[in-house]
């Protein structure tokens, strides 16, 4: 089996799975630790988000950090699965998991895969609220977050 | 050249790529935004935005790099997935 998965898709995907898939006949594994973001409800009135993206470079660039990530720790599995398209309150847009020897680096690597990915792959969001579609604007606490693994 | 445009970019430019033959002696990304910014009001309203990033072929790029006549180009705002 692939050390990788890496999904961009319109699809939801099943944690459980996923996690399932992670740890399945992992030999030196003894961590796993996994993220999922989901679409914040009650903020402002949003009602919906369309995420867009741009296809071949956004799995370019996902496909870069893991590797990133797989030279900074040693890891045995990584999946992304990144969701693109209209999503509503509560709906999964984002899985990152990893599983590695250690806990210290499972929770650290997959702190830094949806650091960079909020960053740097390109998906950009657009609300719908009840005055209308607005886009997403980047944030520097994201920055600062993702600039803190360039040391 | 290929010009492709993405989330807010492409919807006030009003469409997301267009093939564009400029003038040879535009050797990098700067000089590729200034001649697009002739090309109408809503392109040059767009690609002044205080943060315009650009990708080469797929790949993150920078305002002196260079560019050539069969490149894809692509002009977007910051992101904000995951």
């Amino acid at each position: 089996m692939d050390a990788v998965k890496l999904v961009v898709t319109a699809e939801d995907f099943d944690p459980g799975a996923e996690i399932a898939l992670l740890s399945s006949g992992a030999g030196t594994s003894g961590a796993l630790a996994t993220f999922i973001g989901l679409v914040r409800g009650g903020t402002d009135g949003v009602s919906a988000m369309t995420l867009e993206h741009y296809p071949g470079m956004t799995e370019r660039e996902i496909a870069k950090i893991i590797a990133e990530a797989r030279s900074r720790w040693a890891l045995e599995r990584v999946t992304v699965i990144h969701r693109v398209g209209r999503l509503l309150p509560g709906e999964r847009i984002v899985f990152v998991g990893v599983a590695g020897r250690h806990r210290a680096e499972a929770f650290a690597a997959c702190e830094f895969l949806i650091d960079w990915l909020k960053t740097r792959a390109p998906f950009w969001k657009l609300e719908e609220t009840a005055a209308g579609e607005r886009w997403v604007e980047s944030r520097d606490t994201d920055d600062k977050r993702a600039l803190r693994w360039e040391e | 050249m290929k010009i492709v445009y993405f989330a807010a970019l492409r919807r006030e430019i009003g469409i997301g790529e267009e093939s564009v033959a400029p003038p040879a002696d535009l050797a990098t990304v700067a000089q590729l935004l200034d001649w697009l910014k002739s090309r109408s009001p809503a392109h040059a309203k767009a690609l002044s935005a205080p943060r315009v990033l650009v990708a080469i072929n797929q790949d993150y790029a920078g305002q002196d790099s260079a560019i050539a006549a069969d490149d894809e180009i692509a002009f977007f705002p910051p992101v904000t997935g995951g």
